[in-house]
């Protein structure tokens, strides 16, 4: 029988149980960062795997969404006779919004899940425990370089994700009207502030980081079996989508806190 | 592969004595007592889900336990820093009972990460030396450039076995080395056993249900029942027990 009152308690404990987890999880990240044998060589190797792997999908989804954006929004413009507005609402939601959630969202899948699988396996199958035999500290040598790589990638997927929708949206705009590429760009630039552009890149910077953390924090506690490998980079893409909408929530109340929102 | 024994029994490699470990309620280890002595081939026979296991990640250091003490080489190693702990390793070599080979490395460079890791530093040509010896005494010359996912299961735990001699340990702890081979492949592994013992001097703890790798490998066997060092003996001993728990293993 389903009783909220019996459910409730126990869904809220698993929460809490779950976020002080992470919290823990966190701390021990930012101890081993700074702790010495750096795994630079490791992570730059991730880096270069985390960007290139994800580089296609996110450009792909950045120019199909500036493109749509532009052709979806020209009829309503045009009924307001602002036609002449449209690349500078298009550029602000993009790179504002759009380019930097949606790219988040698809490294949340395609990264998040893939280092939560790939820690997994290796933790069910031993070899973490034989890295560590090795003369190798796993939460270095797996978890520090993941996260790092994380954090400094997304930004990058993201900033390139907004050249491309931007591209995008010059070409969805030149499918009914015609506009030259440096008028479109001096119109979408006009209203384009340093102020948009530093908040969209400051939070990327924290989905990266939260993509990488739940991603290794599921790996690295995954429960034996294949059956846990799967849970865990399910649960993976999951946690980390939530926490960008999270963060997007709450960096958009901190903009508009300090006024920079215009 | 005849077996010829060159036991030291006054130099003790491993000593564990009163070693407990629990996992919440359930009480895996009580009491353990286990000696190996140097050049020693020891069994450790039980049930699955016995912790046996959990006995051999104890002795490196992976799982801590609750109550008892560990010397390993001398060196008590509950109470190491990470440096010597890391120092203690390199002299164990560890064959995991999954293999625990990366799956995104090659062979080769699955067996040159020990020596890389341990902060050695190798010239080239002893890197190549030591590779192809250790894949030369396991039978497997030319599969360095493999990757793990291209092996059948009894050639993984070739490469696995390959990786652990990298370092020359002196202790070697086999975790179920002949689990889901076929009895061909198995034996084959317990006559490697057998010939990597020879071959290094090396003294080893070797985790089994497979008699056949028993009777081919063990200088003395210890049956862990119910978290304790049951009885120990070797293989003609036990085999003539007239203990039902024991005698069930013998059939
Ligand atoms: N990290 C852990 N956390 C909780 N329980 C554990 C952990 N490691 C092992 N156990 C439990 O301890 C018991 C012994 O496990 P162990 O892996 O040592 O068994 P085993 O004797 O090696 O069995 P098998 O022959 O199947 O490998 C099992 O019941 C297992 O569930
Ligand atoms: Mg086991």
């Amino acid at each position: 029988m389903f009783k909220i009152e019996l459910i409730l308690p126990r869904v809220l404990k698993s929460f809490l149980d779950e976020t002080g987890a992470i919290a823990i999880f966190t701390g021990r990240f930012f101890r081993e960062l700074f702790r010495p044998r750096f795994e630079f060589n490791e992570m730059l190797r991730q880096c270069y795997f985390i960007g290139v792997k994800s580089l296609p999908l996110v450009l792909a989804t950045a120019f199909i969404m500036g493109m749509v954006l532009t052709i979806q929004s020209r009829p309503t413009l045009v009924s307001f006779g602002a036609e002449s507005r449209l690349p500078q609402m298009v550029a602000v939601s993009l790179i504002r919004e759009i380019a930097p959630v949606i790219t988040a969202l698809i490294c949340a899948g395609k990264i998040g899940s893939g280092i939560g699988a790939e820690l997994g396996s290796m933790k069910v199958t031993e070899q973490i425990d034989a890295m560590e035999v090795s003369g190798t500290n796993p939460y270095k040598y797996l978890v520090v370089t993941r996260v790092v790589a994380t954090t400094l990638m997304i930004p990058l997927l993201a900033l390139m994700s907004d050249a491309v929708g931007v591209w995008a949206s010059y070409l969805g705009a030149n499918i009914k009207g015609d506009m030259s590429w440096s008028l479109y760009i001096t119109r979408a630039f006009e209203y384009v502030f340093f102020a948009d552009i530093y908040p969209a890149v400051f939070k990327t910077f924290l989905f990266g980081f939260a993509i990488g953390i739940v991603g290794c924090y599921k790996g690295m506690n995954s429960q034996k079996g294949t059956e846990g490998v799967g849970q865990s980079a399910n649960s993976a893409v999951v946690v980390a989508s939530l926490m960008v909408f999270i963060i997007d929530l709450l960096v958009v109340q901190i903009t508009d806190v300090f006024g920079m929102i215009n | 592969m005849e077996k010829i024994s060159s036991i030291d029994y006054d130099k003790k490699v491993l000593e564990i004595k009163h070693l407990t470990k629990s996992f919440g309620s359930l009480d895996v280890l009580c009491d353990m007592n286990v000696d190996l002595y140097k050049g020693e081939n020891l069994i450790v026979l039980g049930k699955s889900g016995s912790g046996k296991s959990v006995l051999l990640k104890c002795i490196v250091g992976l799982v801590v336990p609750d109550k008892g003490s560990i010397s390993v080489l001398g060196h008590d190693v509950l109470s190491l820093t990470t440096d010597e702990r890391d120092k203690i390793r390199m002299k164990i070599g560890f064959l995991f009972q999954s293999n625990a080979l990366y799956d995104s490395m090659t062979v080769r460079d699955n067996l040159e990460f020990p020596l890389r890791r341990h902060g050695i530093k190798y010239s080239k040509k002893e890197v190549d030396d030591l590779v192809k010896d250790a894949l030369e005494s396991v039978g497997l010359p030319d599969t360095g450039k493999k990757m793990p996912s291209e092996l059948s299961g009894g050639m993984k735990k070739r490469i696995a076995l390959a990786r652990t001699l990298m370092l020359r340990p002196e202790v070697i702890l086999y975790d179920e080395p002949t689990t889901g081979l076929d009895p061909i492949t198995s034996r084959e592994i317990s006559n490697l056993i057998v010939s990597v013992q020879q071959k290094y001097k090396s003294s080893s703890v070797i985790i089994t249900h497979d008699m056949k790798c028993v009777e081919i490998v063990a200088d003395r066997i210890i049956m862990l029942i119910d978290g304790k060092a049951y009885k120990e003996g070797n293989y003609e001993e036990l085999s003539k027990s007239d203990d039902p728990q024991i005698k069930s293993f013998f059939i």
